[in-house]
Formats: C-alpha cells, structure tokens, sequence
C-alpha cells in the first residue's frame, strides 16, 4: 500500500459489494415470490431491480422480495413502500417496465400510474 | 445476476461450538441447490453479541434475525425466505417479553442492541473477518493513512490524550500518557504489545474483537508503533483460542501482502510488522512484566515496577502494552476526532466498555455500552433480568479481581471510579450476575479458588495468603468456621493488598471483602446458625420430608444412598447420617414434600 487513493479505491469497491448491509430509509422495493410470481416470471424483475438499483447508486433503497400478496392472477406483482410507510402496489410488472419504475418512482418520486394494481385491474 | 441478498452466519467461538460452521456449509449447499448461488452471498462473521439466542444468521438486506437456528432449520429458510420471500417464523427472533413477544424483530429493531453504543466491537458480525478487502469497506487503514500521511507522532499522542481513553484490560491507566511516557523515551528499537491474555472466568470480549475484527487491532498497533517510534509489535494471546489466533495470523498475512504492514508504509518510510506469541493460559501473564517475561521465554511471572515497561519492557527496550479492546478504539478515535470520543461516557471514563453478561441472566452475551449507563440497564433492559422469575441478588464486576455490588448499587452509573470506590473494579468487563439461589460465600471461595490457583508464586502475601484465605473459606462453607473466622479472614485480605508484588494478589481479596461487606449476614449464618440461606454450601443441608408425603415411595427408590425409609402409603424419613445431599429426592417428589433447610 503506498498512497491513500489505492486505499480509497479499495474501500469503495469494497463498500459498494457490503451495500446490502447498510442501514437504509428510503424506497423499500418488495418483489412478490411466491409461487404465482415465480412462475408469473418475478425472478427477472427482481433481477432487473437489483440491477437496474445498483447501477443507479440507489443507495437508500432496499430491494427484497416478500411472499404472495394475494392477487395471483396479476403477477408479477411489485410493492413500493416509501419512508413514511406509503404503499404503491404495482401489477402485472414485466423487465421492460422496471427501468421506468426506478426511473420516474424511485428517483423521481412519481408513480407509474398506468402499472398500479387499480389501474391494471380496471383494465380488465 | 448481481447479488441481492447476503446471510450472514455468526463464527464466533460460541455460535461455532453449537455448530455453525454446518450451519453455514448447509446454506451453501442448499441455495447451490435452489440454483441461487448466483444471487445469494453466505458470509461468516464474528461474534454478533447475543449468544444466548446463538447460532444467529441475519439475512440482508431486509435484516431478517434468526435466532436459535439448527442444521435442520437450513433448508426451510432458504425456500421459504431466500426463495420465496417469505420470513421463516418458527426461527425468527422474538423479544422475550410477554408484550413483545408476539412481534418478529428485524436485527434493526431488537432491544438488545438499541440500548448499545458498539465503538470497540462496530465491525463484529458485519464482516467477514477472512476478507480484508471488507474491512477496509468499513474504513479500516484510513485511521492508520491519516496518521502517516497527516500527523506527526507527537501529535497522534496528543488526540489520544485529548480522548480521553484510558485502559480497557483492567487497571484504567490513561492510553495516551502510557504512550506518551514510551514516546520521550529514546532507544534504538522499542515494542508496541497488544494484551490478548483475557484470563478473566466469563469474559470474552477480546477474543470476541480478535474474531470479528482482527484489522482494528493490527491497525491500531501501527498507529501505535509510528506515535512511539516502534518498528514491532506483538500479540500474546492465549492459545486457548484458537479460532482467534488463526484469523489474526490470516489477517496479518493479509495486511502484509497489501503492504498495509512491513516497510515504507502509504510512502511514509515508517516500518512495522506484527508477529504473535502463543501463552499457555496462565492468569498472571495478564500482568504486563509477567507478560513480558512469557515474550522472552522466561517463566510468567511478575517483576517489580518501577522500572516501568515504557523504559525497561520487553529485551529492556521501551514498550507499550495495550489491551485488545484499548487498541480497537484507537482507529475510530483517529478518524472521529478526540471531541468526538470524549464526548461519550462520563467525567473520567471516556467511550464505552464492552461487558461479558453471563451467569441468572436471560441475555447471555456481549454488551458495549457508553460509560456512566447505570448497572439497572444493562441487567434489566440490555440483559432482560434473571431468568424463572429469580430476584437478583448481586452482581459481579471485574472478575476475580471485582467485588460483589447488591441491589442497592443497581442505579450507580458504570465507570472506572465509581466501580473502585464501591469496592468492586471494571477490570477487563466481566459481569456475572446472581440471583436468590447463589451463596456468596460460595462465590467468594469459587473466585478465591481460581486465584490460589493463577497465584504464580513469587511472593508470600499472594501464594500463602489467598492459600490460608480459601481455608477459612472452605472451613465456613462446611459449618465448621466461627465468628473470629471473619475477622481473621478480613485481616488477612487487607495485609494481602497492601503487601502483593502485583495486581493479582493485590486484587485476589476483592471478592471477599466486597462480599463480608454487602452480605455478612450470608457469613454469619453459616458461622452462628450453622445454615446457608441460598441452599448451596452442602454439609450445612439438611432435607426432611414434611406432612404432605403421600407415601408413594418414589424418593425411596430413587435414593442413591439407601437413606430414605417408610411404609406404601406412609410418611417417609430421611436419615441425616447416610444422606449425601444430592437433591434426587427434592427433584422427583410428586407432592414437593421434601424441604430443604
């Protein structure tokens, strides 16, 4: 070790592997895995929410995945709660939708309308 | 896929003797075979803290606490939570209050850590202590860099100072002014030693860092070989412990080979490497000369002071010694500021200090709290009281060295000075608590017994008189003292104190006198009505059946010594003269007809 930038570099790696571990307080991204949003295909929309949440630096968001919630015949179903506990259900979520999610939700502060659960569900 | 979920599975030495090691290989396997070996990291840790609830595994990063988890418990957290989202309950912490005990806790929420401040203990459990790379995430070698690139010795020496910090091993003895003394002193080679003896029954603090953390103390041990002008360091450590000794000889291999330890270090031309000296377990190498004397291969024991090790230490050079927990406080000092540090605890105790809970407690387990947190906190709400419903009746600081402290101490706010002047030590942070069913007098005699034991020998105050001590001792426990008994036995605890070569003997009568003094009413039963009121001290028992035997000749049968006689149907006696006091009896009978007085 011979300066404190190679040391920065590899804390910064380092930090950014133990991100999962951090306390965090913003967006808590819940990804519906039970057996209906398994095979509804939630596995790749998780694996675009963590994906897309890491390559953004979204460091105050958790992204977890919770049991069925009960509507099975619209997974992929995805939950979004902020810091003061608000809940935004979103149904039917695909990959291709997770970017505007993250893109508009959780950066921006603005649900995705057309993808909530009342929406989606009136459609049909 | 990247990785989204982390289980962390505790490697401290208790979680491991319950097997965590299968624990963490049945992860493995199982999330290989769920084919989620991809997304799903197992990490083992130190020691989380709350070892009665061990093995514990968190999963990140929901935070999920599982408590009590077996081999068989594997595969049903990894389907139901790790692959299907869905918190296993039957394992999920739960606080052990009624009210709260219908409540899942996530690690976040449990009372057992809220109450905590963790300075000494900030990295174990969160990291893997085999992975330097996630130590230095958690800012380890920055404290070290800054120093190297931004202070000059002198001005290290004065944030430590200014700190406030003062000796976590027992003694209290201000850290910087111990390096200080080393500093002025010029010599063509001097020592940093890290203390890693803890001989204390019951504590396990540093074992517990040296676990979790190994990098904080190599860290610290730099900082401290640059602010005295050392070039080596070494840790003793008991070899007794194993898990610790390996993965601090992994992590100095490590520092090593990332040049965090050797020559030139960050560019700055200091040197310093870091070797480790195994003990053989002795009591007394806790005491720096003797600890010293082990280092140079001579027999452990204690030598006069003055000269102090800060001018004659290890091969007659200048060396500092610093226990585990002291050092482990240094880098956050460091990167925190002095203003910082010193603005936790209180007037004279500066920081936190990690305690060992053990004993009638409900949260076996480590504790770090901020000095001047009152004894009632860390019992009642930290450790959540004495289990079965049991009153508290004492509880004992600083080991074999301490004293006892009784309810009425309860509210006194832990620091070094108050813990003295009630007749008991901080020591190095044991803490063993005792409710309505333990004999003081018994306790004063297991501790004593432990120091005839460590007693090294040299001098005759500590050798013969902790030796006659434990005599009187056993001779009361067995109804045979008397009450000159008493004060012979204070006589001679006050002359082995003032007259020991070192802080063994000088501390060994401490759980005597603090026990004659909290309960001679404990002693002068045993003495003058020939009973021990707890129910321990055997040859004092006497068990008699009472009225209510039914006649069904269980304790009859069940009797080792063929001491019991009667009738089906009809009351039962015990012979005093064959009983051997085993409590067979007490424990089978149907009707709890049997007393014990």
């Amino acid at each position: 070790m011979k300066s404190l930038a190679e040391l920065k570099k590899i804390r910064e790696e380092a930090a950014n592997r133990m991100n999962l571990r951090a306390a965090k307080d913003g967006y808590r991204v819940a990804v519906g895995m039970a057996t209906c949003g398994i095979t509804a295909g939630a596995r790749p929309v998780l694996a675009a929410f963590v994906e897309k949440v890491a390559k953004e630096n979204l460091d105050n968001v958790i992204v977890t995945q919770v049991g069925c919630l009960g509507e099975c015949a619209l997974e992929p179903v995805v939950e979004v709660f902020d810091a003061e506990g608000n809940r935004t259900t979103y149904a039917k979520v695909h990959v291709e939708d997770v970017d505007k999610i993250v893109e508009e939700h959780l950066k921006g502060g603005k649900v995705v309308t057309e993808k909530t659960l009342e929406v989606i569900k009136n459609a049909k | 896929m990247l990785v989204r979920a982390q289980v962390l599975v505790c490697g401290g030495t208790g979680c491991l003797s319950s097997k965590s090691d299968k624990i963490k290989d049945a992860f493995i396997e199982n999330i290989k075979a769920l084919g989620l070996d991809n997304e799903i990291q197992v990490i083992q840790t130190g020691c989380f803290g709350l070892c009665e609830r061990g093995p514990i595994v968190i999963v990140y990063p929901d935070q999920t606490f599982y408590s009590h988890v077996k081999v068989e418990d594997v595969p049903k957290i990894c389907s139901e939570h790790l692959l299907k989202g869905r918190i296993y309950e039957p394992k999920a912490y739960k606080e052990a209050t009624e009210e709260e005990l219908a409540k899942i806790k996530s690690f976040g929420e449990v009372g057992f850590y809220n109450k905590q401040l963790r300075i000494a203990l900030r990295n174990c459990g969160m990291i893997n202590p085999f992975d330097i790379n996630e130590a230095i995430g958690k800012n380890a070698y920055q404290a070290l860099g800054k120093c190297l690139t931004e202070y000059t010795p002198s001005e290290v020496i004065d944030i430590i100072k200014k700190s406030g910090l003062r000796g976590r091993g027992g003694g209290g003895f201000p850290t910087g002014l111990k390096w200080e003394l080393c500093a002025k002193n010029n010599a063509d080679q001097k020592y940093v030693i890290c203390n890693a003896d803890e001989g204390d029954p019951g504590a396990f603090m540093d074992r517990s860092v040296l676990e979790g953390d190994p990098h904080s103390v190599i860290e610290a041990m730099a900082i401290a070989g640059y602010a005295i002008g050392a070039s080596m360091g070494y840790v003793y450590i008991r070899a007794e412990y194993p898990v610790a000794v390996e993965r601090l000889q992994y992590a100095i291999k490590q520092a090593r080979e990332y040049g965090l330890l050797g020559q030139d270090i960050f560019g700055s031309g200091f040197n310093f490497d870091i070797d480790v000296r195994l003990g053989a377990g002795a009591f007394v190498c806790g005491e720096e000369t003797a600890l010293i004397a082990s280092i140079e291969g001579e027999r452990g024991m204690p030598r006069n002071k003055p000269p102090f090790p800060a001018e004659k230490g290890l091969w007659g050079k200048p060396t500092i010694i610093n226990n585990v927990e002291t050092l482990a406080n240094i880098p956050v000092i460091i990167l925190n500021g002095w203003e910082w540090f010193s603005s936790i605890g209180t007037e004279k105790s500066k920081g936190t200090k990690v305690f060992a809970l053990g004993g009638k407690i409900k949260n076996t387990g480590l504790v770090e709290i901020p000095m001047g947190t009152t004894l009632r906190e860390v019992i009642y709400d930290i450790g959540g009281g004495c289990p079965n419903g049991k009153a508290f009746k004492a509880v004992q600081t600083g080991g074999p060295s301490g004293g006892c402290l009784t309810a009425k101490h309860l509210d006194t706010p832990i620091d070094y000075d108050n813990l003295v002047a009630l007749g008991s030590m901080m020591g190095s942070g044991g803490m063993i608590v005792m409710d309505e069913n333990n004999c003081m007098v018994d306790v004063a005699r297991f501790f004593l017994d432990f120091t005839v034991d460590e007693s090294c020998g040299k001098c005759t105050p500590c050798r013969e008189g902790t030796k006659r001590m434990l005599e009187i001792l056993k001779k009361i426990t067995e109804g045979k003292g008397t009450l000159e008994d008493l004060d012979r036995l204070e006589e001679l605890a006050k002359m082995i104190k003032d007259s020991s070569l070192c802080g063994l003997g000088q501390s060994a009568p401490n759980p005597v006198l603090s026990t004659l003094a909290n309960f001679r009413d404990e002693y002068v039963a045993h003495v003058v009505d020939k009973k021990c009121p707890a129910g321990v001290c055997k040859p004092l028992l006497t068990f008699v059946i009472t009225d209510d035997c039914i006649g069904c000749t269980k304790c009859k049968r069940n009797c080792p010594a063929d001491a019991i006689s009667g009738e089906l149907k009809g009351k039962h006696y015990i012979d005093p003269a064959k009983c051997i006091k085993c409590g067979t009896c007490v424990k089978g009978c149907p009707k709890n007809a049997i007393v014990v007085q």
